[in-house]
């Protein structure tokens, strides 16, 4: 480790860190970001969520979109794997199927980005207790 | 880098620690490997999280899932359920004890939602033994920008500015406190950080050393710059080794990044630390008694002035403040007096930090901001008393303070109010009494503790204090008169006068507060012989009940002296003079017929 010789190198390697514990700071105030949610069932594993969140949680970070990624239990539209849900803030939650990398590349550039809604959106027809 | 998805932390505090996190995390490490998901999970220890009530406790991030009483041999269906499926593990959710509902995020908990958390932010946060992470939430942020952009008396006029006051209890204006020591004459001056936290139950500053000690560092560093001092000193109790362990680490990593040693910032300021321990006196708190220890002398005050701030370590000026002061200074510099200005109340800016104690439902380290009502803290953010029971009193300033009762409940916490209602801030430890409690027994626990720390030097505090606890002792046997109660009062305001420190002109306070609250208790030892809450055990009288008595004879086979007699089917009786108030029989009886008077 090179010693820090000034107020610059400080602040270089704090961008460089913050990466760290930026998910820490996030979590915070979730509510105020874009919140994704990827299924992560068995099933949703073995059709590729697990490529699918890696892939937005890098290319969200890539593009300079604050959000948070997260991932849940089966949603139960098994047969539209990876399902992902988004929620923009102070909307409702919007549930994509079928995203494969490329498909959440549509998702991040057209509805996370400028709010258009893409194909793919699987009609929400269930209530959560906690809300 | 890798860029982790999901962040285990794992609280690494002593509390925990004791119930086995440390195994916890290695578990956790381990099931994570064996998923093959070590580039996409993070186990983290970090500091305490100060609910401690509940541990250990693992947070998961980013969906900020709580986990409580968190068992090793749990960390396999954390890490199967919850990071391979995104599935809450439900059972180890933590309960709303009073709505009985699951709440698995942790701002929903009335433990946080009334906290502000200034010196200990990084608690629960962030690896204590990792300064990059420290780096990551703006660490060392504030040494850099006062090194190279502002001078001592700037620097020293913003911390006046913010009205911090001290921490360790006295509450004395901390950036006045820098001035002196910058005026003091001198080339040779010292900065000393006062870790030697002793009060019972409180664990205040022994949690901000393991959780954050680089932020410790980097005040003290920001002091020395301010004072002139190139010195750094950590007076701290030896047993606190995870605190020691934490804080060693800490500084070595400081100096191998340069934030300690010489050319700091490329600036021509040096500044070193170095620790010294204590053997755990309580009167080694008091400064000019902690300065004599550290020189090698007894630990015994002297007169002040001169005050360390002109004549101290060495007889050279020394700037001595408390863990939690030096913890608040950084955010300070770095958000602004004006920030710290709109929390708190008018004469008690910001916030402090308590180690909740006692019977209330959530033990733990907490920080709230000035102003708040002791209600809040003991009722939301404690969760209210333990059982169902109802609530006493509670004992503010360890034994130096007082202790109020459910009438000052809506006393604001800031330094003067408490005073006012016959307690102090004090350092910051909070026990809490509930019906239960005799308070006189309770006096007594206190005044034990600073007839054992007091160090002798002066005639009223070493007699004083021991010719007082003997008279408790005797109220307390059922040897009391109500002259006794008066002669307390007396010698307990001829002690507060006439001794040298703050430990003798303090040590009566538990006494006399509780008689300014709860006489009708004391009285009731004294005159009608009798203990209200039952924990006297002279004065306590076991009987049976002739009318709930079935001659069962199960109180007679539990009784160890043989001092109930009676025969099958027949009314028993307990012999008082054998009798030696241990309980067994009251605990034996089905019949509800033993009992206390």
């Amino acid at each position: 480790m090179n010693k820090i010789k000034n107020l610059a190198d400080l602040r270089d390697l704090k961008d460089k860190l913050q990466t760290k514990t930026k998910l820490r700071d996030k979590s915070e105030n979730p509510e105020q970001m874009v919140q994704v949610k990827v299924a992560m069932a068995t099933c949703c594993i073995a059709s590729g969520s697990r490529e699918t969140m890696n892939y937005i949680v890098d290319e969200l970070d890539k593009r300079n979109i604050d959000a948070v990624v997260t991932q849940t239990g089966c949603m139960g539209y098994c047969y539209a794997e990876p399902t992902v849900e988004v929620i923009m803030p102070g909307k409702e939650p919007v549930v994509f199927g079928y995203v494969d990398t490329k498909k959440a590349d549509e998702i991040i550039e057209k509805y996370i980005k400028s709010g258009i809604l893409v194909e793919g959106i699987i009609p929400v027809n269930y209530k959560k207790i906690e809300q | 880098m890798v860029d982790y998805k999901i962040h285990l932390l794992v609280c690494g505090g002593t509390g925990c620690k004791s119930s086995q996190s440390q195994i916890l995390a290695e578990h956790l490490r381990t099931e994570i490997d064996n998923q093959g998901l070590s580039d996409f999970a993070q186990v983290v220890v970090t500091g305490c999280f100060g609910f401690c009530e509940k541990g250990p406790i693992v947070k998961v991030i980013p969906d900020n899932t709580f986990y409580t009483q968190v068992k090793p041999e749990d960390a396999k269906e954390i890490v199967e359920e919850h990071v391979v499926k995104g599935r809450k593990v439900e059972r180890l959710l933590y309960k709303d004890p009073k709505s009985d509902k699951i709440i698995s995020d942790s701002k929903g908990m009335e433990f946080y939602k009334k906290q502000i958390r200034i010196a200990l932010r990084n608690c629960g946060v962030i690896d204590p033994e990792n300064i990059e992470e420290y780096i990551a939430r703006d660490g060392y942020e504030a040494l850099g920008k006062v090194l190279t952009s502002m001078t001592p008396e700037e620097t020293i006029e913003i911390v006046k500015k913010s009205g911090l006051r001290g921490r360790g209890g006295a509450g004395f204006p901390t950036g006045l406190k820098w001035e002196i020591t910058r005026q003091s004459p001198g080339t040779e001056k010292y900065v000393v950080c006062n870790a030697d936290e002793g009060d019972p139950g409180a664990f205040m500053d022994r949690s901000i050393l393991e959780g954050d000690p680089h932020t410790v560092i980097e005040a003290m560093a920001i002091n020395g710059f301010c004072t002139g001092a190139s010195n750094g000193l950590v007076y701290i109790r030896a047993e606190y080794p995870l605190a020691i362990e934490r804080l060693k680490k800490a500084i070595d990593q400081a100096r191998e990044f340069g934030m300690l040693g010489k050319n700091i910032f490329g600036t021509d300021f040096a500044f070193d630390i170095t620790l010294r321990y204590g053997a755990g006196a309580f009167v080694c708190g008091e400064e000019t008694a902690l300065i004599h220890s550290m020189e090698g002398g007894r630990g015994e005050p002297t007169m002040k002035p001169p005050f360390p701030s002109v004549k101290g370590y060495l007889g050279k000026p020394t700037n001595v403040n408390n863990v939690e002061t030096f913890a608040s200074v950084p955010v300070i510099i770095n958000k602004g007096w004006e920030w710290y200005n709109t929390i708190g109340t008018e004469k008690s800016k910001g916030t402090k930090v308590f180690a909740l104690a006692g019977k209330v439902n959530n033990v733990g380290l907490i920080e709230v901001p000035m102003g708040i009502t002791l209600r809040e803290v003991i009722f939301e953010i404690g969760g209210g008393i333990k059982n169902g029971k109802k609530f006493k009193g509670v004992q503010i300033g360890g034994p130096s303070g007082g202790c109020l009762t459910y009438k000052h409940l809506d006393v604001p916490i800031e330094y003067e109010s408490l005073i006012a209602a016959g307690a102090m801030m004090g350092s910051g430890g909070m026990i809490i009494m509930d019906e239960d409690d005799c308070m006189v027994d309770v006096a007594k626990y206190f005044l034990d503790f600073t007839v054992d720390e007091s160090c002798g030097k002066c005639t009223p505090c070493r007699v004083g204090n021991k010719r007082m606890h003997e008279l408790l002792t005797n109220i307390t046997k059922g040897n009391g008169t109500k002259d006794d109660i008066e002669r307390l009062v007396n010698l307990g305001n001829v002690i507060k006068d006439t001794s040298l420190c703050m430990l003798g002109q303090s040590a009566p306070n538990p006494v006399l507060s509780i008689l300014d609250n709860f006489r009708e208790e004391y009285e009731a030892h004294v005159v009608d012989k009798k203990c209200p809450a039952g924990v006297c055990k002279a004065l306590m009288v076991y009987e049976i009940v002739p009318e709930n008595c079935v001659g069962c004879t199960a109180c007679a086979r539990a009784c160890p002296v043989g001092a109930i007699t009676g025969e099958r089917k027949e009314i028993h009786r307990i012999d008082p003079a054998l009798c030696i108030k241990c309980g067994a029989c009251m605990d034996r009886c089905k019949f509800n017929a033993v009992i206390v008077n």
